[in-house]
């Protein structure tokens, strides 16, 4: 039988190429160099960043697919392609010294990252299943080694070990909702999905909606959306700061385009049967987000569940499933890789010594160092949406979208909740301001991660004023959704 | 046997699999087994529905599958082995540490 060979357009994956070719060399690199030289392979992998985002930038974007319509090169995919660049490269430029003071610094370290970002780089160009489960699970797998990478410490093992058990937990419901829909359509193309659909005329049988179901909550797994945030937490407490930096807003860019993709390409039809599914659990997100984080005294974990509450947000306008709430979600997901690496960043910085890990330690931050103590309470009144801040902007928008899509109860709900967030983050705030020093604050700030923080706070400010750029962009990648 | 068979026996492996994770107080071994359990029962479905509609991406999806259960298991055990190193434990009950 003759096997017939689909044209192969290297060409529109040459990012991940790059991304791939450079992590690899740069494996080979770190073994050829020894001890001497981690510090450099940290400086390459980031320049190598630098490259694919450049290799991104001047792709086409033009909807093209290639390996059979496995691979999808679009404007959407061009920006969250160019997001997950900057989500990687700011936490990689905020742990170099990080890293090194914890004697974390194999080489392996970046090339690890370099190929969980690669994965979420797949995840976003997918075009059908077996693409989406391959990058998820590079990115994923990558992931459970960085949250476990600190091996003396008790605590890092075991973020590691909670976040592989759940991890793969929700890989197999995945996988198990992906084989249902392949049986009952015959395809794992997402074009295949929705043109089944969409003949199908509402009579759908309950094994796609199951199927359906399994996907979505193994995807939310990933965004760590409630009811599948349990491990959120214990993770980001475990994990080494400067990997929780990284896993705050690396694979949410990638699950959330991937989120898109299946929700927006494969299941349109079906919006009637997800869309009250994920505004049920944008209500349950912003409620754990918002209610747990102030009962808790670890900052960490206090940012583990503010971004719980952020997921929520973001979910809103995903489950409007209109322009305007695909255009919200790019927007304020864009603001929410500056802000929270921005935040992490601080909470990295303040690590020195043993001290920045509880709540109290920022005591008096703002008399002993007041730029860093304005640039925390920059991230926080961010965070919880107070103008000028570009925080501020993205709630907006959310919350304009969700009005305009007749989900005004939600709005309603949001803003409340939205205001009991506000109340940790202006603890913080307090405790910065308002008391007492008690650690001496006698750390040193490393010159790369004063740009990445200044370079964020200057950000929120900047799109809390004049946000008419990120409207623009946005608006462009979310076109081929309609 | 017809696909109903298949897909009977694959569901029971899943919910096994998942039961397996959440009801076993005892050892983290076992949650490594039960997730393998999960990822097989998914593959008898892939082969199954793959062979009655005679269409092949089914199949590759299961070798895909396959490669990906056998690198995550390495992963889970290393995971493991640093874990047992720190605690000397692999007690499901003693992953305590971490809580708030």
């Amino acid at each position: 039988m003759p096997v017939q060979m689909p044209d192969i357009n290297l060409g529109l994956m040459l990012p991940e190429i790059l991304v791939t070719l450079l992590a690899m060399v740069l494996l080979l690199l770190s073994a050829w160099y020894g001890k001497e030289g981690r510090g450099t392979i940290g400086w390459m992998s980031i320049f190598g960043i630098g490259l694919a985002a450049l290799a991104v930038m001047a792709s086409g974007g033009s909807g093209e697919t290639t390996f059979g319509g496995m691979f999808v090169d679009d404007q959407f995919a061009r920006y969250m392609k160019l997001l997950i660049c900057i989500a990687t490269a700011l936490p990689l430029l905020i742990s170099l010294t990080y890293v090194r003071d914890h004697k974390m610094d194999g080489g392996e370290y970046y090339v690890i990252i370099l190929f969980s970002m690669l994965g979420g780089m797949l995840m976003i160009s997918a075009g059908d299943f077996i693409m989406l489960y391959l990058g998820l699970e590079l990115m994923s797998l990558s992931i459970y080694i960085l949250a476990a990478f600190k091996r003396g410490d008790v605590k890092s093992s075991e973020a590691g070990l909670k976040y592989f058990i759940l991890g793969s937990l929700a890989s197999g419901v995945l996988l198990y909702g992906i084989s249902l829909i392949y049986g009952s359509i015959g395809s794992v193309a997402f074009t295949d999905v929705a043109h089944f659909l969409a003949n199908a005329h509402g009579h759908v049988s309950p094994v796609i909606g199951l199927g359906m179901v399994m996907i979505i909550g193994g995807l939310s797994f990933k965004i760590a959306a409630a009811p599948f945030h349990m491990w959120a937490p214990d993770v980001y407490e475990g994990a080494p700061t400067s990997i929780t930096a990284l896993m705050g807003v690396m694979p949410k860019v990638a699950a959330f385009a991937v989120l898109y993709r299946v929700l927006l390409i494969a299941f349109p039809a079906m919006h009637d049967q997800w869309g009250p599914l994920l505004q049920f659990m944008a209500v349950a997100s912003m409620a754990v987000g918002s209610f747990a984080a102030i009962a808790q005294t670890n900052i960490k974990r206090m940012l583990a569940y503010s971004s719980i509450g952020h997921v929520g947000f973001l979910l809103i306008g995903l489950a409007a499933g209109t322009s305007d709430g695909l255009q919200s979600v790019l927007i304020y997901l864009t603001i929410y890789v500056f802000m929270s690496t921005g935040a992490f960043a601080l909470v990295l910085i303040l690590n020195q010594d043993g001290i920045g890990d509880n709540l109290t330690d920022y005591k008096g931050l703002a008399k002993k160092r007041p730029y860093l103590a304005l640039l925390m309470a920059t991230f926080m009144f961010s965070m919880g949406g107070i103008p000028p801040l570009a925080g501020f902007i993205g709630k907006l928008y959310v919350f304009m979208a969700a009005v305009k899509a007749g989900m005004i109860t939600i709005a309603i709900v949001g803003v409340l909740f939205s205001a009991v967030g506000a109340f940790y983050y202006l603890r913080v705030v307090k405790y910065m301001y308002f008391d007492e020093a008690e650690s001496p604050f006698s750390m040193e700030v490393s010159s790369t991660s004063q740009a990445v923080v200044v370079l964020s706070g200057v950000i929120m400010l900047i799109w809390g004023i004049f946000p008419g750029s990120l409207l623009e962009w946005t608006e462009t990648s979310v076109r081929i959704f309609q | 046997m017809s696909l109903n068979h298949y897909l009977v026996l694959s569901a029971l492996l899943f919910t096994i699999g998942v039961f397996g994770i959440f009801l076993n107080r005892r050892n983290v071994i076992i949650i490594m087994m039960s997730i393998e359990l999960i990822l097989l029962s998914v593959n008898i479905n892939f082969v199954a529905f793959s062979s009655y509609m005679g269409n092949v991406d089914g199949q590759i999806m299961t070798f895909f599958v396959l490669t990906v259960a056998a690198a995550e298991a390495a992963i889970g055990l290393a995971i493991l082995v640093t874990f047992f190193r720190n605690r000397a434990t692999i007690d499901v009950e003693e992953i305590d540490t971490l809580k708030g």
